[in-house]
């Protein structure tokens, strides 16, 4: 039997005032994206086919450098929302949905930093 | 959690079939989704054959005969039988809309009825809205403000200002599209749905209303407003041709403006 009022059940705990800057940035981050890439298709060619050397220089010039390393943020942002949005229309279990968001932006952050440091490894100790 | 297997208890079987008078030439048969809650039995598909020349034109029709003349036995909402209600709401074959305004003849061959999807249901096509009314309720469907209204007229509008309204106002909440909307059927506890967001942003445009802060500090939120993922089975199925996934987007693209403009 339920005793609390549909309103009340439906009001629940209130709005939490946020999730706007979450959508908007997944947005920004999925346009900044699209110039982005193209860096990385030019890295991934270069480790491909140059010799390392050539891909070291490639990647040490301030330019190339700071584009892939928005390109990692960009993308590991964008990956970290999105996920967050899978878990949240999927997962009801409110422990679980906490844990497993708080499990993927950790992730990512970490991917992310690992991502960065090995971009700082690369152009200073070659 | 997602479900995407239905429970036992809510398995299909085959249920009846009534055929149509031996005379009738033209024909068509409806397989209309029946559960009797006092019953304790699973849900049935009965069959009714009707004959097609000597009933009405649209689907409702149909339902009203078998509930006439075949089997009076079958539970379902209707009122206006002119699209303004929003009662006769169910799904025939696999969209929703209003049975009063859907002609037979847009269909071929079976015609199958079902309640609304993923709503409890009370019996038969009859679904349960107390959680709907509930969410419409919550987001404060009236005019709010301060300045008390003229003493010796109403409050004014300008036309361009009325014509914000429209596209919203005529929503008769059917629930055809929250019931259409993945998102809700997976997070209605907290998800508004289209058809409260629509009535949410027909407040916040409207030129009289004087609590559009609220309004939105109530809205944002990531389950109550930001399950939408644009899917836009809502805008596909609304059977008065409106468009509530714009109304959602025009939402988000103020609360945009309010944080970042």
């Amino acid at each position: 039997m339920q005793y609390r009022s549909p309103l009340a059940r439906t009001r629940g705990l209130g709005s939490a005032k946020t999730g706007t800057a979450h959508w908007w940035l997944q947005r920004v981050t999925a346009a900044a994206l699209i110039p982005l890439t193209l860096w990385l298709l030019l890295l991934m060619e270069l480790s491909f086919h140059a010799p390392y050397q050539q891909t070291v220089q490639w990647l040490a010039s301030p330019w190339n450098s700071v584009c892939i390393i928005a390109w990692i943020i960009a993308a590991f942002y964008h990956a970290a929302i999105g996920l967050q949005v899978v878990i949240k229309d999927y997962v009801s279990s409110e422990g679980l949905k906490i844990v497993s968001v708080w499990m993927v932006k950790l992730l990512f952050l970490f991917l992310g930093l690992a991502a960065v440091t090995a971009i700082f490894r690369i152009i200073l100790v070659g | 959690m997602v479900e995407f297997t239905l429970p036992k208890n809510s398995v299909l079987k085959k249920g009846k079939t009534f055929k149509a008078p031996a005379q009738a030439k033209n024909v068509r048969s409806f397989e209309v989704y029946r559960w009797d809650p006092d019953s304790g039995e699973n849900p049935r598909i009965d069959v009714y054959e009707i004959d097609m020349d000597d009933c009405g034109p649209m689907v409702l029709d149909a339902i009203l005969k078998i509930k006439n003349e075949i089997d009076s036995t079958l539970t379902f909402r209707r009122s206006c039988r002119e699209g303004v209600c929003g009662s006769c709401a169910m799904n025939i074959n696999g969209r929703n809309t209003l049975a009063c305004t859907k002609a037979i003849s847009d269909y071929k061959g079976k015609i199958k009825i079902f309640p609304l999807p993923h709503l409890e249901v009370v019996k038969d096509l009859v679904p349960d809205m107390t959680h709907f009314y509930a969410q419409y309720a919550s987001i404060k469907p009236w005019l709010e403000a301060q300045t008390p209204a003229p003493a010796d007229s109403e409050r004014l509008q300008s036309r361009e200002d009325r014509a914000k309204l429209d596209g919203l106002y005529e929503c008769v909440l059917c629930a055809c599209c929250s019931t259409s909307c993945p998102s809700y059927w997976w997070n209605s506890d907290r998800y508004l749905g289209p058809a409260i967001l629509l009535q949410a942003y027909r407040w916040l445009v409207d030129s009289r209303d004087e609590s559009a802060g609220e309004r939105l500090d109530d809205l944002e939120d990531p389950f109550k407003l930001y399950r939408c993922h644009t899917i836009m089975n809502c805008t596909d199925t609304c059977p008065k041709g409106l468009n509530p996934a714009k109304a959602i987007a025009e939402t988000k693209k103020l609360l945009l403006q309010r944080e970042q403009g």
